[in-house]
């Protein structure tokens, strides 16, 4: 199978500073990809990368098939993006703000009503239709705001540490969704700060001082590291880190 | 199949397939995808309803406060009399302005030369001279002049009591008239003194415009994208398909809008309730209006690029943009009387410019000959701004 994201020596440098050093991996379709890395790793610039945000220095990616170099806008129409401040506007009802997202991202509008009906009824938030998002009890919000960065059916979705700050129950009904868009072929590309939302990743990579330092499936990282939980393999991995903050 | 479509028509020139309807199909998608956004900042705007009765009740309260100050009646004020003929239209036309409401004659000096002293020691707002030979002119030619000097420290109230004593004069002229049954016209010869030109007067009127535009567009611009940023939106946005200056459009579209809005507000007011119609040309004074909201517009897009908070962006506006409008653009102190320093700096400040440009169409009736080197500045200064901006906010964000 053809992989979503591939990367080969991806580099990105600031000055003499060097955020990602020859970054290569790659993400096949409806996988989902744990991102890890203390702060300051150089994560957040990686994902930049991948979004079309950022140049890079040097080295190839392509992510839904398109250059990170030449083809950033045709990248963008292929991604969703969520990050950890919730992303939904709080003064804007939970149907207009799935209207204006679908809207950015080119959605017709007999497809942005069709979708508003579907999505509402899987949360369970018909009620709530005109609710101002304010309102709204935080979980529901996550779980809203991870709706909406899926509201154009992208190939992958990037979430910026999408659950900091959510209680555990939350959390766990959160996955479930991460899961049900996996089922449904959208790649996964999540960063984390959970050790136990890296258990549910199917594979994971962990970057310290700018490098991936590991990457494999979250067993056999337990097994290659000798540790009981993906908590002391990432413990292992980055005390040796030079760069604690970004 | 319908969103892979929609999906290439917005990026407009993807495919290579451009043939007439692709293009036409991406033109209108295009319009649409903006108006989707424009119609997100207009329920950002409306949803705020503090923020929006503010915006609207400003410029309102302003004219009104202003306006109420200016239709103030002033009674006793305090004039000096010289009297070189003292002869009997002389004593009648002095008898009657002291009998007035208006005027209180404080006291009757022996020589003009004592007008001067008499102003700079206080309380006295006026002083009317008649010349030697004052009646015998008056009867044998028909016509005499008397010299009227006012105290234009304060040109409202100069103007004021001046109108008053003219009334008085115009009222004695047809007493005359009536009495001996030929014409004869006294004519008041006004001087202003301290303030020739009256400065102050109607100058408000710009003044509030100045203000308010540049409070609307520059603070409520800085906010809206500012808040983005604190909201975490603004990644969001980047990282889809809309492209970074349809984000500038789409937000500014709102407070031009509100703008323009606020400027047709002011002009109404100060036309019906204030007597300051516009004399020149309503298109010119428009067209001078939207370059200087542009330019407010790129000074807030500016400063939000530079501010992390909406609290740091208000501050910014209000100290930084507020704060020069009000005291160097030349409608509450006269920059000819500032220090040098501070005149060279008022040329920075847009709201100079633009007051100058109000000041000239609207209240003098002037055309574009008298203010096309203000046009020009403003919309130099609006142009940079604007480009600066937006390469910066591009910059900054990818």
């Amino acid at each position: 199978m053809e992989p979503v994201i591939q990367t080969d020596k991806l580099t990105k440098r600031f000055g003499q500073f060097i955020a990602c050093n020859s970054l290569s991996f790659a993400v096949d379709k409806g996988e989902i990809f744990g991102f890890l890395g203390a702060n300051g790793a150089g994560k957040t610039t990686a994902m930049r990368m991948l979004c079309g945000l950022l140049g890079p220095s040097s080295g190839k990616a392509t992510v839904a098939g398109f250059d990170v170099y030449t083809q950033t806008e045709k990248i963008k129409k292929s991604i969703g993006y969520m990050s950890q401040k919730f992303s939904l506007y709080d003064d804007l009802s939970v149907a207009e703000n799935i209207r204006f997202y679908g809207g950015i991202y080119g959605m017709s509008r007999p497809a942005i009503r069709t979708k508003t009906t579907e999505l509402l009824e899987e949360l369970g938030l018909q009620k709530e239709a005109k609710t101002l998002v304010r309102e709204l009890p935080l979980g529901w919000k996550q779980k809203l705001a991870f709706s909406v960065s899926i509201v154009h059916d992208p190939q992958i979705v990037f979430l910026d540490e999408p659950t900091g700050g959510v209680d555990p129950v939350t959390r766990r009904q959160f996955w479930d969704l991460i899961y049900s868009a996996a089922d449904n072929g959208v790649t996964i590309f999540v960063t984390t700060h959970y050790m136990d939302e890296a258990e549910y990743c199917n594979r994971v990579s962990i970057m310290v001082d700018g490098v991936i330092a590991a990457l494999d499936s979250p067993a056999n990282l337990k097994q290659q590291y000798g540790a009981a939980t993906m908590e002391d393999v990432f413990y292992e991995l980055a005390r040796n880190a030079k760069r604690t903050s970004e | 199949m319908r969103q892979l479509l929609t999906g290439a028509a917005f990026s407009g020139s993807s495919e290579g397939q451009s043939s007439d309807v692709h293009r036409k199909r991406a033109i209108f998608q295009f319009a649409l995808f903006l108006g989707i956004f424009i119609r997100k900042e207009f329920l950002h705007v409306f949803r705020d309803r503090k923020t929006l009765l503010m915006l609207f009740g400003l410029p309102i309260a302003q004219i009104v406060l202003f306006g109420f100050a200016l239709s103030n009646e002033i009674k006793d004020s305090r004039i000096a009399v010289v009297d070189y003929s003292k002869d009997a239209v002389t004593q009648r036309l002095i008898t009657k302005i002291g009998s007035s409401p208006y005027f209180n004659i404080q006291r009757t000096l022996a020589s003009a030369d004592q007008i001067d002293a008499a102003f700079k020691k206080g309380d006295l707002k006026m002083a009317v001279t008649f010349p030697a030979g004052f009646g015998d002119a008056l009867i044998h030619t028909g016509k005499a002049t008397m010299q009227v000097i006012a105290d234009a420290s304060d040109p409202n109230q100069a103007t004021t009591i001046t109108n008053y004593l003219n009334q008085i004069v115009a009222d004695f002229n047809s007493e005359l008239a009536a009495g001996s049954g030929q014409p004869m016209t006294i004519l008041p010869s006004m001087q202003m003194m301290y303030n020739p030109e009256l400065r102050g007067a109607p100058n408000f009127v710009p003044g509030v415009m100045a203000l308010v535009l540049m409070l609307v567009c520059t603070m409520m611009t800085s906010v809206a994208i500012v808040r983005e940023k604190e909201l975490g939106t603004m990644e969001i946005l980047l990282v889809s398909p809309f492209k970074p200056v349809y984000i500038i459009i789409a937000k500014l579209a709102p407070n031009l809008l509100i703008s323009v809005v606020n400027l047709f507000v002011i002009l109404f007011l100060s036309s019906v309730f204030l007597g300051l119609p516009v004399k020149g040309s309503f298109l010119l004074l428009v067209f001078g209006s939207v370059l200087f909201i542009m330019t407010c517009l790129s000074i807030g897009l500016l400063l939000s690029i530079n501010a992390q908070t909406q609290q740091a962006a208000m501050t910014g506006s209000l100290m930084g943009m507020m704060l020069p409008t009000m005291l160097l653009t030349g409608f509450l102190f006269p920059i000819e009387n500032m220090p040098i320093a501070l005149q060279v700096l008022s040329n920075l400040v847009p709201s100079r410019w633009y007051f100058i440009i109000v000041k000239q169409v609207m209240l003098k009736g002037l055309g574009i000959g008298a203010i096309w080197r203000e046009l020009l500045i403003l919309g130099g200064m609006c142009g940079l701004l604007f480009t600066i901006s937006l390469r910066k906010f591009k910059i900054r964000l990818q």
